[in-house]
């Protein structure tokens, strides 16, 4: 029997302790949680603001999960080393665990950039945790004037959450426009202005230059009036543990496709993991849940003595506010193409005859189609491309691939 | 173990098994009753152009994408089954974003829905391909 620990109780923790059942059920695994809660969805903390979700519903696994999988939680502590001497993992509280193999888990933190006089805010906040979205709900009223520095998914994805539950939402970004990380321009304007017309403000290409107590003073020289900071400029991969002992890093704690660490027997996942991105062909940290899962689930397997590899992770979102659903997959160099309908607008990158990437805004239907075209690098001369951008549907191919995909267990 | 399987050249492009689909799951016994004058949103849907037409459900697959990639945890495999738990789905899309099938579709209020084979509901195998006229589906072992 074997010893394993995972540092972390996210998403990828959780993959991790399910690969390692899908290989052994004898191996022992204790699992490090720096936060006092038993898994729960993460991505789901705006959900849970905007009422579409509650604390028993938002559980990434049933309340039986850890007992069932036979795993020892230790909530309320952190790693602050691992001893890959010794073979131990040193806790926040002084205890050694020793270990035949340990997963690095650890996600992200937050991260905020020298800002001057933010220590003078009384109420600011990240939008990272549940115990984030639990401590900004308590200090929001009907009235409050809410300022988010940030436009990313985070960010917006807090505006939307306690939109009907303030009085207004400010948004500023140094990016010329929202969602910079996954929509271009055009993409993001449209976005801009659906939220927008749901009543959110804007200021971007700008950033505060300084804060003092409710208000801030901006570059552009606007200044913004609020009663509640929520700071969601961006986060870092938490790679310290690794770096510490010499481990190889990079923006994030570097792993092959078993997802192995350059330290023996030391594994990572999830988003302090920079892994093999099948988009570009080379590592990247890929901050997304269905990656940290599978990530996780990787490592598990490979821990406890099975054999996988994870070589089709890619960056995929599908995000919607106030209704209007937007999804994206992929990297967006090559020829582009578009369909336009309306409010629809629909964006594909082609390179070297696969389909690199898409950006899909207002029409989402079959979209796993594309992303399995981005994903597996399908040839775009073996389907009908041209009917592809229409609408996504497996009528784009042959009727050979699809007697395989509908005719077959699969 | 069992599963919906298409021979796309024996499809008529009827749409009965859409039909049969939200009947069966609607809890509703009249099929009138359940299905007129309403806007349906069955878990299977009949694809296809000029030149072909063919049923797309969900193909329970062995190793689902949906499952993995599940912001809520609300979707999972149970006794080969990929089910999901619609008090927990948020609506995300995430699953759509990933069905290599195009298998999957949100029900008409925006919370995803999924073909779980009729095994949870009063038919206890698949009402489309029960209804199907021409065997363009079948519900075997392969």
């Amino acid at each position: 029997m074997r010893h394993h620990v995972i540092i972390g109780n996210g998403t990828a923790a959780i993959g991790a302790i399910e690969g390692i059942r899908s290989v052994s059920s004898e191996d022992s695994i204790t699992v490090v949680s720096k936060e006092n809660h038993p898994v729960y969805s993460r991505p789901l903390i705006s959900y849970y603001l905007e009422g579409k979700t509650d604390r028993e519903r938002m559980r990434y696994r049933d309340a039986d999960f850890y007992g069932k999988n036979g795993c020892e939680v230790l909530y309320g502590v952190s790693a602050e080393e691992i001893d890959s001497e010794k073979k131990e993992v040193i806790l926040s509280d002084g205890k050694h665990l020793s270990y035949d193999t340990v997963c690095v888990a650890a996600g992200s933190s937050p991260f905020v950039p020298p800002m001057e006089g933010l220590e003078t805010v009384p109420k600011k906040f990240g939008f990272m945790t549940l115990d984030d979205a639990l401590a900004l709900e308590s200090a929001i009223t009907k009235d409050s004037r809410v300022f988010i520095v940030g436009a990313g998914l985070i960010g917006l994805k807090c505006a939307e959450g306690i939109h009907g539950r303030v009085g207004s939402i400010t948004v500023c970004d140094l990016a010329d426009r929202v969602l910079s990380s996954i929509l271009d321009a055009e993409c993001a304007g449209i976005v801009q202005k659906h939220l927008e017309n749901n009543g959110i403000k804007f200021l971007l290409s700008d950033s505060v230059v300084k804060f003092e107590g409710n208000k801030a003073t901006m570059k552009s020289g606007a200044e913004v009036s609020f009663d509640v900071l929520v700071l969601a400029v961006g986060v870092r991969a938490n790679i310290g543990l690794i770096k510490a002992i010499g481990g190889t890093v990079n923006r994030g704690i570097v792993v092959d496709r078993k997802m192995k660490t350059s330290v023996a027997d030391v594994y990572a996942a999830g988003d302090c993991a920079e892994g093999y991105d099948a988009s570009i062909g080379a590592n990247r940290v890929l901050a997304i849940l269905p990656n940290a899962y599978m990530q996780g689930r990787t490592a598990g397997i490979n821990m406890a003595g099975g054999e996988a590899d994870f070589s089709t992770g890619i960056p995929m979102n599908s995000i919607g506010f106030f209704g209007l659903h937007i999804m994206s997959a992929g990297s967006y160099d090559g020829e582009r193409s578009e369909i336009r309908r309306g409010d629809v607008l629909k964006r594909f990158f082609v390179k070297d005859g696969y389909l690199g990437g898409y950006m899909l805004i207002g029409e989402t239907d079959r979209a796993g189609i594309y992303t399995a075209l981005v994903r597996e690098k399908t040839p775009l001369s073996e389907i009908d491309f041209e009917a592809a951008k229409e609408s996504a549907g497996s009528r784009i191919f042959s009727s050979n691939v699809r007697r395989k995909k509908f005719g077959g267990a699969v | 173990m069992k599963r919906v399987y298409v021979n796309e050249e024996w499809c008529l492009g009827c749409h009965l098994c859409e039909y049969n689909c939200a009947w069966a799951n609607s809890g509703i016994a009249n099929m009138t009753a359940a299905l007129k004058g309403k806007d349906i949103y069955p878990r299977i849907h009949v694809e296809g152009d000029e030149r072909i037409t063919f049923a797309v459900s969900c193909r329970h697959c062995e190793d689902p994408m949906c499952v993995k990639s599940c912001i809520a945890g609300a979707i999972r495999k149970e006794d080969g089954v990929v089910r999901i738990n619609r008090d927990k789905c948020v609506g995300c899309l995430t699953c759509v974003l990933v069905c290599p099938y195009g298998a999957l579709a949100p029900a008409g209020d925006g919370i995803m829905q999924k073909c779980e084979l009729c095994l949870a509901n009063s038919c206890g195998a698949p009402a489309c391909v029960a209804g199907c006229p021409n065997k363009a589906i079948v519900y075997e072992d392969r």
